[in-house]
Formats: C-alpha cells, structure tokens, sequence
C-alpha cells in the first residue's frame, strides 16, 4: 500500500470515454459544487474510440479525436487523473487504491471502466506484428508497424474488424479478413445484408474468408504469415485480432458486487452494492427488446447510462430506459443502420416486411406489431423513426403495411403520437407577421 | 427556448418552407440560383409530411434532452449554452449517421458531399427563421416553449 494520503472526493468515475463524461456532465447539471474525479488508465483527454480507424487512415489527429473541447475538465471542476490505473477497491471502506500509490475514498462510485479485446490461445499469437484494435494505443502501435503495401490478417469480421479493415486498405495495406462464422458482421445484420457488405469488401479490394479461423501467427519474433484451420497458409506482416470484447470487470470480480457477463446494474445504473453505480461496455443493463439485462457494448447507450447514472449519484432520481444494439455503419462507401433482432429467433409469432430496389435495402422484424429489429441499407433516413417505435414500444398494427413506404413519416403514425412529436404550439404565440394563426372554417361543397 | 411549431390544421402541405430553407442554406441565397445554377444543390433542412388530408412540416425539435448529441462520439453535435438549440460542428462531423438514427423525427439529413449532417439551426442572423417567414398560410410559429422531447429525465 502507498503512504500517500487519502484523497476525498464525492464523485469518483472510473473511466474516461462516453459513460464518464455522461455522468460527470449529468452530475454538473444539478450539482455545481461537490467535487468529481475521473480516473484513466489513458493519458489522453476524453477521446473518442470509435475514431481510432480515423486515427489509423491519417484522417485525424488525436486533438481532432477529443469529443469535448480542451477546457472541458476545467470548466466543469472536474479533476481528471490521466495515465493512473486502480488497482483494488476496498469497497466497505470506500477506497481505490491506484497504481501509483495514491488513495481515492468516495462517496459515490461509478465504474465505467470498458471493455478488453478478446484474444484466442493461439500458436504464434505473442508474435511481434499481433495486435488489437480498441483503443488509441492500439491504432498508435499499427501506425507505427505499417508500412506501404504491408499484409493484413484481421481476425474477425464484426464491426471492429471492419473498421480496422477500412483503415487499413486506407493506408494501401493489402487486407484478409477471417471470420469463423459464414459472413461478415453476423451478430448485427442478416444474411441480405452481410452479403451487401461482404460485395462491398470484395469491390473494396478485400478478401473475406469465411468459415475459418486462423489456428497458427507464423513466423520468427516477427509475424510472417498465419495458417487456418483448412491448412490454408495466408503470408502477412501483421495480424489484427478483432474477434469481440469483453466487459472489463476486474476490479469487482470476487466482491460482493453482482456480476454476470458484466456488472448488473437496476434502471437507476445502480449495481447491487450501496452508493457504486455502472455503465456503458463494463455493465449489463436493461435491453428493452430482450426485456432482460444484457450486453448492448455501443456509444449511446453508455453515455445515456453514464447520464442516467449520474443524475441518481447527485440525488436525482432517473431512469434509464434501456438500450438495445443499434449501429450506424458506413464502410466502403455504405451506409447501414441497424438495431434489435435482425433476424427472428423462431418462425413462430414472427413478421418479417422488407424490400430490396437500386442497392437498398430494408428490413423491419414484428412480432406481435412491435417492431424488434430493423436493417437499413443505403437509404436510411427513415431508420430513426423506426428506431424510435422499437424504443417507444409502439403497436404497428393500424399502419404496418405503410413502414417501408416511400412517403412514410410520422403523419401516418396515430394522430396523438405525432403530435407529441410535433410539440404543443406555445399559447398566444404569432405568427411570422404578429397574426394569431388560426385554420380556415371549411367550407362545405353545398 | 424558441422552437418552431406547426399548426397542423393550418398547414396546406405546400413545401414552400422546404423551397426556402434550402434557399436561406444556399451559398446565393437566391432562389433561382439556389435551384438552377448551384452545384451541389444546398439541402433543406425541413420534412414535410403528408398523409391524406393531413400534412404538416418538421425539422429539428432541438429537444432538452437531444438523443442525437447524446449518441454522437465525435462531438459534433452539441446544445449551443446561448440559445439552447441542438448545433453541430460540421469539422468534428465525420459523417456516421448515428444522429440520424437516434433521432426519433426523421429531422437529420446526409449531406453527402461533405459527409456531414445538415440540420436545422433555426437560422442564424435572422429574426425569424426561413420556413416559418414564407410560410404562406402562417401554419409556422417561432415561438418561446420549453417543452419537447423529455426522454431520459423522468
């Protein structure tokens, strides 16, 4: 244990990324005074990870990577703790103890600690050449790897391993993508969809590979190739292992604090420990598509968790009402919005309406009128508003057949509901010539 | 804050408040230049919907609790401390379209030569905004309200 004194703090928000800085800023609506600490293992200031294939392509520097201005900490009174990493929470006495010797003690806790890649136990897989792609560390370490015309292997063909893929055709490495399922991005599209995507890749210039996982990294210290399961010998300089993350959860596994695949938390992001909250990819919290708590590892979602986490850390009660999977994709050129169960699970009770013209292609999964999942290629203006009945739980049944329309939009929603969309018009409100606007009286036909 | 509102039993479904908010975000600022002679063509920033007899135009809400600011991760979308209005930063802007999925409205647009969203900014300079001036049947009003889009705080 360090000898240095105790720091006290009311606040203390482990992690730095969107659930933090959903709380912290949650918390300065209502509580201007009492003091926030943000610990990060990062040396960075509030970053956006999803622009690290950004970073990688050349297209953004790390001051563009910021997704809040420089003064941000500063203004808000926030201390923020870069490059500290906690090591062990006492959590009766309401202590973090930091690597660097210091002690934080609290009184209200949040762990918005992330998540860890996935790595395999794989032959060759402590190779120099082998690396990860979650944070900026990561895309750092590449770009210092890479040169013109390097080979890529990228392990898996989910969202980060697009994105990686993306970045790295940018910087005119050549790319093979392994995935160990059938097609690509097959957690959050559908069969149609992945094909699209998969078209995209190839024109792209990418080779996919499917139904294979790579069983051996080759090479000396450095990475020369891999071989897959078939025997397949793939020659590379690097490898990208980009197969799934997992909440990062070490600093409450083995307490009193409930985990399951992630920290559990209520809809107040409350976990079952008195005063510690959780949110974004380190908690599982309430999927309103699955009715239960569940990994839904995205940006909204750990902000709006961080947030609701917040306003019940000040004393504001809130609550979170819940996320589900949803992304918005555009690789290569597409554009895909996606949310929910793309695929039904059974056939029974089930709905599928979709359609597929010039490229695009959409598709809205029903059961019993509820929309519970939804795909949008190339054309996706109108997937937020079909995000917004799967999130409202809105019943389809009296306008189902128009979902996909051309002209669809809210006025074909029930009357009441666009017009809460619409908002009330402000009483003795003008208008733009300071006359009251008022309808015409109809005029009958007689 | 200032909002704009619809009188839906007002509005004709006309488009002319699309017509002149993609004039007003045009670089001319005319509207024969903004149509004819402009390339790209600007973007209007205002849906209008219309269903039977019924038709009204939407743009941004510029919600108190705006799910497209919350779900953007590159801080491009952001509530201006003035005036309360949901702004984007079209530098920060890389064009992923979250918002667009967030927004419960249909209200974001891609502008895809620049790759950023256009929405709109209840025109900037002006007094009253572009739609709610040329609107020909007053069915728009600019007016001072603050209550739409209440969906995390309950």
């Amino acid at each position: 244990m360090g000898k240095k004194k105790a720091i006290r703090t009311e606040y203390l928000l482990i992690g730095n990324s969107a659930g933090g800085i959903g709380a912290a800023e949650a918390i300065r609506e209502v509580d201007k005074r009492n003091s926030i600490k943000i610990v990060s293992d990062e040396p960075y200031q509030a970053y956006s990870r999803p622009l690290i294939s950004k970073y990688l392509a050349g297209e953004r520097n790390v001051d563009e990577m910021l997704f809040r201005p420089a003064d941000f900490y500063s203004r808000n009174g926030i201390d923020h703790l870069l490059d500290r990493k906690v090591e062990h929470l006492s959590l009766d006495r309401r202590i973090a103890q930091l690597a660097s010797g210091e002690q934080i003690i609290w009184k209200k806790l949040l762990l918005a600690t992330g998540g860890v890649p996935i790595v395999p136990k794989m032959k060759g897989g402590d190779k120099e050449g082998v690396f990860t792609f979650l944070a900026l560390k990561d895309a750092i370490a590449i770009n210092a790897f890479i040169e013109d015309d390097s080979q890529a292997v990228v392990i898996g063909g989910g969202l980060i391993g697009i994105s990686v893929t993306e970045a790295l055709m940018k910087r005119k490495a050549g790319v093979t993508v392994v995935e160990m399922k059938d097609r690509v991005l097959n957690t959050i599209l559908d069969e149609t969809a992945s094909s699209i995507a998969e078209e995209a890749l190839r024109q792209a210039g990418v080779r996919v590979v499917t139904n294979q996982t790579v069983a051996e990294v080759t090479g000396g210290d450095r990475v020369d190739g891999v071989v897959l399961d078939n025997g397949e010998r793939i020659r590379c300089d690097l490898v990208v292992i980009a197969i799934g993350v997992l909440p990062r959860i070490e600093l409450v596994s083995g307490t009193d604090i409930k985990v399951n695949r992630g920290i559990v938390v209520d809809r107040c992001m409350s976990t079952n420990y008195p005063d510690v909250y959780a949110c974004g990819d380190a908690a599982e919290a309430y999927d309103f598509i699955y009715g239960a708590n569940r990994l839904t590892p995205i940006w909204p979602n750990a902000y709006i968790g961080g947030r609701v986490a917040g306003y019940n850390m000040a004393g504001v009660r809130a609550e979170y009402r819940g996320g589900t999977a949803m992304n918005s994709l555009n690789y290569f050129g597409l554009d895909i919005a996606t949310a929910g169960m793309v695929v039904p699970p059974d056939d029974r009770h089930w709905e599928v309406v979709s359609q597929r013209n010039n490229g695009a292609y959409q598709k809205i999964v029903l059961n019993d009128d509820l929309v519970m999942g939804m795909v949008f290629v190339k054309d996706i203006e109108k997937s937020g508003m079909i995000f917004s009945l799967m999130k409202d739980r809105v019943k389809v049944t009296n306008f189902r057949q128009a979902l996909l329309a051309d002209d669809f939009g809210l006025a074909y929603l029930p009357r009441e509901l666009w017009q809460e969309c619409l908002g009330t018009v402000p009483a003795g409100s003008t208008s733009a010539f300071g006359m009251p606007a008022k309808a015409e009286e109809p005029i009958s036909s007689e | 804050m200032k909002r704009v509102y619809v009188k839906e039993e007002a509005c004709m479904g006309c488009g002319l408040c699309r017509v002149y908010c993609l004039a007003e975000h045009s670089r001319t600022r005319d509207i024969i230049k903004a149509f004819k002679r402009e390339s790209p063509r600007s973007l209007p920033r205002i849906r209008v919907e219309r269903n039977g007899e019924v038709s009204f135009s939407l743009q941004c809400r510029h919600c108190d609790e705006p799910w497209c600011v919350y779900s953007c991760f590159t801080g491009a979308m952001y509530i201006d401390e003035v005036t309360g209005a949901v702004a984007v930063d079209a530098e920060k802007c890389i064009g992923c379209w979250t918002c667009i999925v967030a927004c419960p409205y249909g209200a974001l647009t891609r502008d895809r030569d620049r790759k950023v969203v256009a929405k709109c900014d209840l025109c900037p300079g002006n007094d009253v905004p572009a739609c709610v001036a040329n609107c020909p049947n007053e069915a728009l009003v600019f007016a001072e309200d603050g209550k739409a889009g209440q969906l995390v705080r309950n």
